[in-house]
């Protein structure tokens, strides 16, 4: 039994639904009560879909428990067909509807149906919505591409792909696929199909047409990856392009195996990330610390660009999606941080407490955790949010995904030379723990930022209650720790004339030095010993 | 000169009162009584609500809020997993030790309750004994109950009603010679419950309840001399639990708007035997006040069809304050479930031939919705959307849950929340969407991303 709050998946009957919902002429017949058609609230209020779902849930009672709740399933599968006339239904259970064990495939079956129907078993207690996404696509493809031969695909265009894996309700899928897309044509490669969103199974049947295959969402389309793989002979393209770095590595992989030259989209793209990096104005954003959180592909492609293209310092990484925790695992080798394995987002916000980050990128979850913490977050991950489909183009992926990148992170952070003033005159009544970038004030909306020096008192601003967290934190492991590390209270006083964003960093290293010199208490020297030690 | 009270009901017209119920049993496009601990874990300052269930209720839980964690919530999930199903861990073992984790964290909870789901009703896990048995442990620091707000057994609103039935049977008694008191029964925002309570003070009835209560010790006492008001219409059950404990419940409108407010409120004095002469007096202005705020928004209301799809169990109620003070004409109302007894009052108000629908078959109510071309819908989210994208204009009715509805000074607002979608649509000038807001244009080019690219 797990105690959940708040979950970073729902269960897995929603990836399904999330498939089926990014495709075109697919039903979903659900073995479900009816509580849970409030799934279709996800697509329609969440994503502005102007469609409902494609989805018929059974809605069986109590009082259907003890009868038949089997007919109730084949009554509504039959009348779901004949209404919405799919090319395919697919049939399952949710997780209330699995414990009855009135197997919809097998059910389904009995019913004559004029389409295929593909059963799907996604055992509810057990796995999660990215695992049911996947699933229910593979099962879907071995469906539809099944009977076909591999070795009759002899004369298939080199330069002929499919893109894999974005989904409805996915971390801004829509303007990546139109990125990626524009990308593929620029540079002479022909996109057969993309799946699922958008495809029917009819575009389903001609996967494997195609050369070779983009997958840009593993968590959703890795298992479909690898079979096309084996059965077809189907190279993949596995560098998911976000980042500089990664598009351009993408650019050429695809290159190679469509036997296009890369030259041309290598020169040509409309990067503006590169350069904004380098200008001056961005050597502010040196070894900013920065704590990464959301679902593995974009955790690990976000460690990278903060790392390798912003000047950051990855300073916590972590992810939900157990199954790609390998994946995240060595990311976090390599920037030489634990790694955070887990859904309990009470276990993701004490890590980011501990990590004394600057910058927090996250799902919405760690947004949440950031406001109350006081810190800059941008989003890089699903869980979706309505705000996570913003009307304008907003992709991820590729140069213009780099560009909106940059924007989205760097602009919540404090500008260079105000953050110079910050540190210069920490004693400018004007300027409180609760100050905001001016630039942000818009989004203040708090207590702070407007408030008087006066009006302090009343109400503690959110940097403070993150340095009295960081002080709690300290006075546990103080209590579990007799010889603790004190400040004198000089100090204390001087530590407080630090700007807020760096004091946590000045007091963790200042202790760790202490601690490593056996100096007890921290005096002013021990403060500025410190300082020179580290340096910044 | 004061307007004499209007009688509750005007004759003995029987409005739509006899007519045939449309039943339906297909496809229910309803939120499970779960999702009334949105409301309840806030009405509720000292209480936890623990959901014993399955991640799907974790992320209905979180997805019907529509909001993200603002302050930390008194709700969460004991999710079930793989292993409690299997028998490899003793189910009642481990929702102990999970209760125990939760209250270290939250040493401030005074009541702890145990909500049932669809997978605990399936798997027949007996919360009540749970209940029992968690009480006895971590008393006098939390006492424990236990409901079910399970989606095969109930729907939406009717969480609460079997919230607040699981509490009837701790009230403290009240015996026969104590002198009455009242309980209004029904979650109430805060300011509606400040309103009604300084009416009562005004025609002096100073022995009154909200049920449910904002601090868990704060139980009302209940005894034959006991009167029930229902401020929501949704609770069958609690109100016959409490008749069970001697209470006498007072059959009248629901007080929404002017009419359904004086109503309510007349009918709780004369229960009380208060002075109704200092009831006109006290509510001459606000009434004044609401049919002035009503009219506001008359203009706009005045002879549309409205079609109500089933939701709340709000909606005969919400179907007669448009009807008898906004000028609507009503189609069809939808309701998940029509207590007949406390919605009597109601349907005699609405003309004859209204069409009521009890239960559903969403495919078949969009269809009838569809041919009826109502001037505006009241759905679902789930439904909202796609009949706006295909040019209805809808009002989005779990807007009506979580606002404050009820009483002489939400009147208008009550209008303004059915009038508003007309008048945005009055607005706006731009155009509908063409298509699926997923499939769209590639940048810069004509082409549609589909999968035939």
């Amino acid at each position: 039994m797990q105690l959940a709050v708040w979950t970073y998946e729902g269960p897995p009957h929603v990836g399904a639904l999330r498939v089926a919902a990014s495709m075109e002429g697919v039903h979903y017949v659900l073995h479900a009560p009816q509580g849970d058609t409030y799934a279709d609230l996800l697509f329609t209020m969440i994503e502005r879909n102007t469609k409902r779902p494609p989805v018929t849930y059974t809605t069986f009672q109590a009082r259907d428990l003890g009868s038949d709740t089997a007919e109730i399933f084949k009554k509504a599968c039959s009348e779901a067909v004949a209404r919405f006339n799919p090319q395919a239904v697919l049939v399952g259970a949710s997780c209330t509807a699995e414990l009855l064990q009135d197997d919809p495939g097998g059910l389904a079956k009995t019913l004559d149906l004029p389409v295929p129907a593909i059963p799907l078993e996604l055992p509810s207690y057990m796995r999660k919505e990215n695992w049911g996404a996947a699933e229910t696509f593979y099962q879907i493809v071995r469906g539809f591409c099944g009977g076909q031969r591999g070795d009759d695909m002899g004369n298939r265009p080199r330069n002929l792909c499919n893109i894999v894996g974005p989904t409805s309700l996915g971390f801004r899928n829509r303007d990546d696929v139109t990125e990626i897309v524009t990308l593929l044509e620029s540079m002479g490669v022909d996109v057969n199909v993309v799946a699922p969103l958008s495809a029917s199974p009819a575009d389903i049947a001609r996967l494997p047409q195609a050369s070779f295959n983009v997958l840009l969402y593993p968590e959703v389309g890795d298992v479909t990856a690898r079979w096309l793989e084996r059965e077809f002979g189907q190279p993949t393209v596995r560098t998911v392009p976000i980042g500089v770095g990664a598009t351009r590595e993408f650019i050429s992989e695809v290159a190679e195996l469509a036997g296009v030259d890369a030259a041309p989209a290598l020169e040509n793209g409309h990067d503006r990330f590169s350069w904004y990096s380098r200008s001056i104005d961005s050597n502010y954003l040196t070894n900013k610390r920065v704590f990464i959180y959301g679902d593995a592909t974009h955790a690990v492609a976000a460690a990278r660009i903060c790392s390798e293209e912003l000047g950051f310092e990855v300073c916590g990484i972590g992810t939900y999606a157990r199954e790609f925790a390998r994946d995240v695992r060595s990311a976090a080798k390599k920037y030489g941080v634990d790694p955070v394995i887990s859904d309990d987002h009470l276990e993701v916000e004490d890590a980011i407490i501990a990590a004394q980050p600057e910058l927090v990128l996250g799902t919405q979850m760690e947004r949440h955790v950031a406001k109350r913490l006081g810190l800059p977050c941008a989003v890089i991950s699903s869980p979706v949010h309505v705000q996570d489909f913003p009307a304008r183009y907003s992709p991820q992926m590729g140069f213009e995904g780099a560009n909106v990148i940059f924007d989205t992170w760097v602009h919540p952070l404090m500008m260079g030379l105000e953050e110079h003033l910050l540190g210069m005159f920490r004693e400018d009544f004007e300027f409180n723990d609760g100050a905001e970038p001016s630039h942000l004030a818009a989004h203040g909306g708090g207590s702070h930022g407007k408030a008087s020096p006066s009006a302090q008192n009343d109400d503690q601003p959110a940097v403070d209650r993150y340095a009295t967290m960081e002080r709690d934190a300290l006075k546990a492991v103080q209590r579990a720790d007799d010889g603790a590390i004190r400040w004198t209270d000089e100090a204390e006083t001087e530590l407080r004339k630090i700007p807020f964003f760096v004091r946590g960093k000045a007091r963790r290293n200042t202790e760790a030095y202490a601690a490593n010199e056996g100096r007890n208490p921290i005096t002013l020297d021990t403060l500025y010993d410190a300082k020179a030690h580290f340096g910044r | 000169m004061s307007a004499p009270i209007d009688p509750v009901i005007a004759g003995e017209a029987l409005g739509c009162s006899e007519a045939p119920v449309l039943r339906e049993r297909g496809q229910h496009e309803v939120f499970c009584g779960l999702t009334s601990i949105i409301w309840l874990h806030r009405k509720l300052q000292d209480a936890f609500f623990l959901v014993v269930g399955s991640r799907t209720c974790a992320h209905l839980m979180q997805s019907a809020a529509g909001v993200m964690i603002f302050a930390e919530p008194r709700f969460g999930t004991a999710i079930m997993e793989e292993r409690d199903l299997a028998g490899m861990a003793d189910m009642h073992e481990e929702l102990d030790r999970t209760v125990d984790r939760l209250l270290a964290r939250r040493p401030d909870i005074r009541m702890l309750v145990l909500v049932g789901s669809c997978p605990s009703e399936v798997i027949k896990l007996d919360l009540s004994r749970a209940a029992q048995r968690l009480s006895n442990k971590h008393t006098p620091d939390c006492r424990v109950v236990a409901y079910s707000g399970s989606g095969i057994e109930t729907t939406f609103t009717q969480g609460e009603d079997n919230f607040l039935t699981a509490l009837v049977e701790d009230l403290p008694a009240a015996s026969a010679s104590d002198a009455p008191n009242l309980i209004v029964a029904g979650a109430l925002a805060d300011v509606v419950e400040d309103q009604f309570q300084r009416l009562f003070d005004a025609v002096g009835i100073d022995d009154v309840s909200f049920f449910p209560m904002r601090n868990s010790n704060d139980l009302p006492r209940v005894g034959p001399n006991t009167v029930v008001a229902l401020a929501q219409p949704y609770l069958g059950a609690t109100a016959k639990a409490l008749e069970g404990r001697g209470a006498s419940i007072l059959s009248t409108l629901t007080p929404y708007g002017e009419e359904g407010t004086t109503a309510w409120l007349t009918a709780i004095s004369e229960a009380m035997g208060a002075d109704l002469s200092a009831l006109e007096a006290a509510i001459e202005m606000p009434r004044q006040r609401a049919r002035k705020a009503v009219d506001a928004y008359r203009a706009t209301l005045e002879d549309k069809k409205l079609f109500f799809f089933p939701d709340s169990q709000l909606e005969p109620s919400l179907a007669r304050f448009l009807y008898r003070e906004a000028g609507c004409e009503i189609v069809e109302v939808g309701t998940p479930f029509l207590h007949r007894k406390y919605a009597q009052p109601e349907l005699k108000l609405l003309p004859a031939d209204t069409h009521i629908a009890e239960g559903q078959d969403v495919d078949r109510q969009i269809d009838r919705a569809r041919a009826a071309e109502p001037d505006l819908v009241v759905c679902g989210m789930g439904l909202g959307n796609p009949f706006e994208a295909q040019d209805q204009a809808t009002k989005w009715s779990i807007e009506l849950v979580f606002s404050p509805i009820q009483g002489y000074e939400q009147a208008g607002d009550l209008a303004e929340l059915f009038a508003r979608p007309l008048r945005r649509r009055e607005k706006l000038a731009v155009p509908l969407p063409a298509d699926d807001g997923r499939r769209h244009r590639i940048f810069g080019t004509s082409r549609q991303v589909g999968g035939a690219v």
